[in-house]
């Protein structure tokens, strides 16, 4: 329950992050809002000899509509993302997952760019981002680029990033009236999914519909085989059937792999149902 | 105007909502001046040899005092909690040869700091053979794998009560002779963690006194200072031992640990203070568990309802080293045959050692396990004589004239309403519309399952057998009011009620009333607070020590007024006496107080009850299962919980509403599990899944008082009722929720994942 020791610095900017990530190489670890890295601290899962907290950084605490799609910076906390009038309006997708996220207490001080680079397979945030197709920005010593949500998830706990990069923005493509729903099953209110299912988009639409899942596997994952069949012209039910195919979940404390595999075909159909019941405002499992 | 069965609200709450209550690790006193912290190097094996223990890097970091083993540690082990466990299965205080849990300390590190105290148990490099273990309790029961080879046996205790026709060991045929119904189960009654908010917490330094001065997170202050003594061979009195604010204990801070012993002992040895709070990891590993039985019921009657003999099999996990988890089942035992009227009971049962940490008293120990069992038998029963479950219940409970009851297992019960308290539990809930409803969603083939829980329970408090309790009251010469109580408080509110029977008694404001307890120095003999005894027998000692406080002061009164004692009234509302109650400016308390001395006056009482108390009490859950995921969501909670007469309902319903929320978290969610080789799976409170107000239902808490005559206040305890009627409340209900599909019966606890399995079996059994 006591960390090993460590240094502690806090970064001004995020150059001097970026700097001091440099400096100390695969020694420094990032501290946003501290609620995955301090247990990991706490329970000597994890030992960095160097903190660099950008947690103070407001500069990249923000979101902008820019056009097509809103920018949001990494330091913007669950509860912002909760509230954010922006976000309600173009991805009410990500203001839904941001509600379900643990409780108030971690909703206050978690943020979306901690969440994200933390890389958790069964991250409601890095699911919703990832079925909705954004782009995550990272800034390195030889300056930004551009990571697809979809090639940001690498294992489990690890990120695409650099260990000299830090995550500073996540751009979400705007989604006002597109159909989306959120289906959930956790242990407790305040617990992580077991599994999740985020869907967006309408059967016989536009753009096809998309379906990514987490718990799922080492990393959040794209129900592909799922898709394929509606794009296909699949009914619904027979598409859900295929929602565990090209998973490996796991078997831990919260649920065996069986179990998962299960409610991933479950909440698969239930979210294509609900994106089919017009006017769709959103739903999701307790 | 009287306080008593008034809503008073708790003293406590403005210094605990504020920051300002002090536990152990707040505490600075003189003696604790420079004290040292305490680290423990624990086992990461559930079963092994301990092969080479390298403490020198450890020993030469800047800030560390001392590491120190087995070998260096001159304390005889720990007896087994009593002499009817096996003797051959004591516990050392550091682990020297073999190591028999995950969690056992092997080595305790000594630090100028904690930080300094963790990095240096972190550093210490200990060399393992590991050695065959045997995690499960029903493979240990075997022998095939022993977890003290010198004793022989796994088997650390055994148990029975009851039998056919009253005689132990009826066979079972003759048990169920004449039923026309009998079925049969295993039941699994899940090891859970307390969790108390304050973990366990010890700071130990010698006065100039020449006395070892002790602050301990404990439930027992006075058995705890007896415990330090006898084990470090220190002559009585030698110990003043302090229980501050307490965060909780639900009966695993009953009595001392091997730690808080050893780091009294460090203290000595060191010559200097030592303090040793634990983590939450630590403490969900090493603190000791609750439950962890499996059952075996066998129940039978006739197809009109009628139970006629129960028959109840435990194997209990004791853990490594038997504590008080390997003698519960006696209280299993007890109350086996709960509220019904069953002529044939048999009870057996067996306390088994696996490698794990030990089991213990936790919130209602050895109480709910039988009212779990009983109340899932009765249900299995009524499912088997196609009767609905309130009813075979209702057919067979004890009547209400029939008090004193003794049932077949030989226990006898004060008092009771149980039809009653089920009639109020079944209106309250409005049983009937709920069934209809149930009909309605069964008919219309709905995803969403609704189920009915009953749980009908009586349950024995203040111990097995007649305990009792002393208080001393004073009132001083200015009219304040201090009560030393044996009692120790760890949220239940003592301050509060105590001042309350206090000012009744006295006439004087409960604000003028200061509560002591907890500090063997200022109150030497106490039993504590454990097994829901501490209103009816420390509430009662008080009361009665006020009963003489105001003879007493009578008597001086009477010497003030020139008038002879027994015609010296006290006027409670005005706080005077006069002569025949004649009302005026006679002697205040402060006056008679003053005229006794400087001290005051004081009385002090010890009460011994005859018997214990039976509270009893029915609850009804109401679910709702998806049984497509196996999510299960608690709707209502609707509960009678007769403790006989309540003092204040307010400090009563706190006690049912926590109650409630961990009968509920054992029937839902909590579960300590190892893996196959002992290694603890959920030993933080990530993975182990306590409930949160998020996933509870506001309470419908239903009042009904049925008083006992076993002491002047007619209360019995209510600190562990709420977990005893609802865990298997809440499993009916989950169970009942999936009979349409075939299922009948789901183990504890009732996880989404339980439940569909539950489901896809009941299917594929068709
Ligand atoms: C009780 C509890 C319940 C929770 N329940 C849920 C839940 O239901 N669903 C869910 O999704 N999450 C849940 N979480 C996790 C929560 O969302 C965390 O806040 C989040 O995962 C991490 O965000 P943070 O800002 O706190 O990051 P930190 O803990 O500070 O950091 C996490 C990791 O990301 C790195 N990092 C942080 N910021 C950046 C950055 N800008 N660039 C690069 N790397 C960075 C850190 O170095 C670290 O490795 C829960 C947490 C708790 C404590």
């Amino acid at each position: 329950m006591i960390p090993a020791p460590f240094e502690y610095r806090r970064a001004g900017s995020v150059d001097e992050a970026v700097r001091l990530l440099a400096e100390h190489g695969d020694d420094a670890r990032l501290l946003a809002g501290g609620h995955s890295l301090l247990p990991a601290l706490r329970l000597r899962q994890a030992a960095p000899a160097v903190l660099v907290d950008v947690g103070r950084l407001s500069e990249l605490a923000y979101v902008r509509d820019l056009g097509d799609h809103l920018a949001v910076g990494a330091l913007t906390r669950h509860c912002d993302l909760e509230r954010s009038a922006a976000v309600a309006a173009d991805a009410p997708l990500v203001a839904h997952a941001a509600g379900l996220v643990g409780d108030p207490q971690v909703r206050n001080r978690g943020t979306l760019g901690g969440s994200l680079a933390h890389a958790d397979p069964a991250a409601d945030l890095a699911v919703a981002v990832l079925a909705l197709g954004a782009t995550l920005v990272a800034r390195g010593p030889a300056g930004e680029r551009e990571i697809a949500a979809a090639d940001f998830f690498v294992d489990r706990h690890r990120s695409a990033l650099a260990g000299d990069e830090m995550l500073t923005e996540v751009r979400l493509p705007k989604a006002a009236g597109v159909p989306w729903s959120y289906q959930r099953v956790s242990r407790r209110a305040q617990d992580w999914a077991t599994v999740a299912v985020a869907a967006v988009g309408a059967a016989g639409g536009s753009a096809p519909v998309v379906v990514a899942l987490a718990g799922m596997g080492p990393v959040p994952l794209r129900a592909s085989a799922v898709e394929q069949a509606l794009a296909a012209g699949e009914p619904v039910s027979g598409a859900a059937a295929g929602a565990d195919h090209g998973t490996a979940p796991p078997s831990d404390v919260l649920a065996g792999a069986g179990y998962r595999r299960h409610l991933a075909r479950v909440l698969v159909r239930r979210a294509l149902e609900s994106l089919a019941e017009p006017p769709n405002l959103g739903s999701t499992a307790t | 105007m009287t306080l008593l069965g008034r809503r008073v609200l708790r003293t406590e709450d403005q210094r605990f909502l504020t920051g300002r209550a002090s536990y152990v690790d707040d505490v600075r006193a003189p003696e604790l001046e420079g004290a040292a912290h305490v680290a423990f190097v624990r086992s990461p094996v559930a079963s092994g040899r301990i092969l080479d223990i390298d403490a020198g890097a450890a020993r030469s970091m800047p800030g560390v005092v001392a590491v120190l083993t087995a070998a260096e540690v001159d304390l005889p082990p720990e007896p087994p909690v009593d002499e009817r466990v096996h003797q051959g299965m004591a516990r050392p205080y550091l682990a020297g040869r073999l190591v028999r849990f995950v969690g056992e300390p092997v080595a305790v590190v000594v630090a100028g700091d904690r930080a300094t105290a963790a990095d240096a148990a972190a550093g210490v490099a200990v060399a393992y053979e590991p050695l065959p273990a045997v995690v499960d309790v029903e493979q240990a029961a075997g022998d095939g794998v022993l977890v003290h080879a010198g004793a022989g046996t796994n088997t650390a205790a055994r148990f029975e009560a009851g039998g056919g026709d009253g005689e132990v060991g009826g066979d079972a045929e003759e048990l169920f002779a004449g039923c026309e119904v009998v079925v049969r189960r295993r039941l699994v009654n899940q090891r859970v963690a307390a969790c108390p908010l304050e973990p366990r917490s010890v700071a130990a330094g010698w006065g100039d006194d020449g006395r070892l001065h002790v602050w301990s997170s404990t439930q027992t202050p006075q058995a705890s200072r007896a415990v330090i003594e006898t084990a470090l061979g220190l002559p009585a009195g030698t110990v003043h031992l302090v229980a501050p604010d307490v965060g909780g204990g639900f009966g695993p801070k009953i009595g001392l640990h091997r730690e808080d012993v050893l780091v009294c002992w460090l203290a000595r040895t060191l010559r200097r203070p030592v303090r040793w709070t634990e983590g939450r990891t630590e403490n969900m590993a090493a603190m000791g568990h609750g439950r962890a039985q499996v059952q075996t019921v066998t129940i039978g009657g006739r197809r009109d309802g009628t139970i006629l003999a129960y028959r109840l099999d435990v194997l209990q996990d004791a853990g490594a080293y038997p504590r008080d988890g390997a003698i519960l089942p006696e209280l299993t035992g007890a109350m086996a045959a709960g509220v019904y009227d069953i002529p044939r009971v048999h009870f057996r049962a067996r306390s088994v050692v696996t490698n794990t940490m030990s089991t213990t008293s936790y919130r209602g120990a050895g109480r709910p396990e039988a009212t779990a069992a009983l109340e899932r038998a009765v249900d299995l029963f009524a499912a088997g004589a196609g009767l609905d479950p309130a009813e075979v219940r209702r057919r067979n409970l004890v009547p209400a004239g029939a008090f004193p009851h003794t049932t077949a297992v030989g226990t006898t019960y004060d008092t009771g309403d149980y039809a009653g308290a089920l009639d109020r539990v079944l209106d309250a809930a409005g049983y009937g519309e709920l069934r209809a409803e149930q009909a309605r969603r069964r008919q219309a083939g709905d995803v969403v399952a609704l189920g009915l829980g009953v749980s009908c329970y009586v349950e024995v408090t203040a111990g097995l057998r007649a305990g009792q309790e002393t208080a001393t009251v004073i009132v001083r010469p200015d009219g304040g009011v201090v009560v030393l109580t044996g009692t120790s408080p760890h949220g239940q509110g003592h301050a509060t009620a105590w001042a309350t029977i206090a000012a009744e008694r006295l006439g004087i404001g409960p604000e003028r009333v200061e509560v002591v307890s907890g500090d063997t120095d200022r109150v030497p003999v106490g039993g504590g607070t454990s097994g829901s005894r501490s209103l009816q027998l420390g509430g009662t000692a008080v009361h009665e020590a006020c009963g003489r406080l105001v003879d007493a002061a009578r008597a001086r009164a009477g010497e003030l007024l020139g008038a002879p004692a027994d015609q010296v009234v006290l006027d409670g509302a005005a706080g005077r006496f006069s002569v025949g109650g004649a009302g005026g400016d006679g002697p205040t308390w402060a006056d008679v107080a003053g005229a006794a001395g400087p001290d005051g006056l004081q009385a002090e009482a010890v009460f011994r009850a005859p018997t214990p108390t039976y509270p009893f009490g029915a609850h009804l859950a109401v679910v709702e299962v998806d049984t497509e995921t196996g999510q299960v969501t608690l709707r209502r909670m609707v509960t009678v919980d007769d403790a006989g007469r309540v003092l204040n309902p307010l400090l009563a319903e706190g006690q049912r509403h926590g109650g409630i929320a961990q009968g509920v978290g054992q029937a839902l969610w909590e579960e300590m599990a190892y893996d196959g080789d002992g290694v603890p799976l959920t030993a933080d409170l990530a993975s182990y899944a306590m409930p949160t107000a998020g996933d509870l239902p506001a309470f419908e808490l239903v009042a009904m008082e049925t008083p006992t005559p076993v002491n002047p206040l007619g209360a019995k305890g209510i600190g562990e009722s709420g977990a005893i009627g609802s865990t298997p409340a809440v499993q009916n209900a989950v169970v009942d929720a999936l009979a349409h599909l075939g299922v009948d019966h789901v183990d504890l606890p009732c996880t989404p994942e339980r439940v569909w399995r539950a489901i896809v079996t009941a299917r594929d059994a068709v």
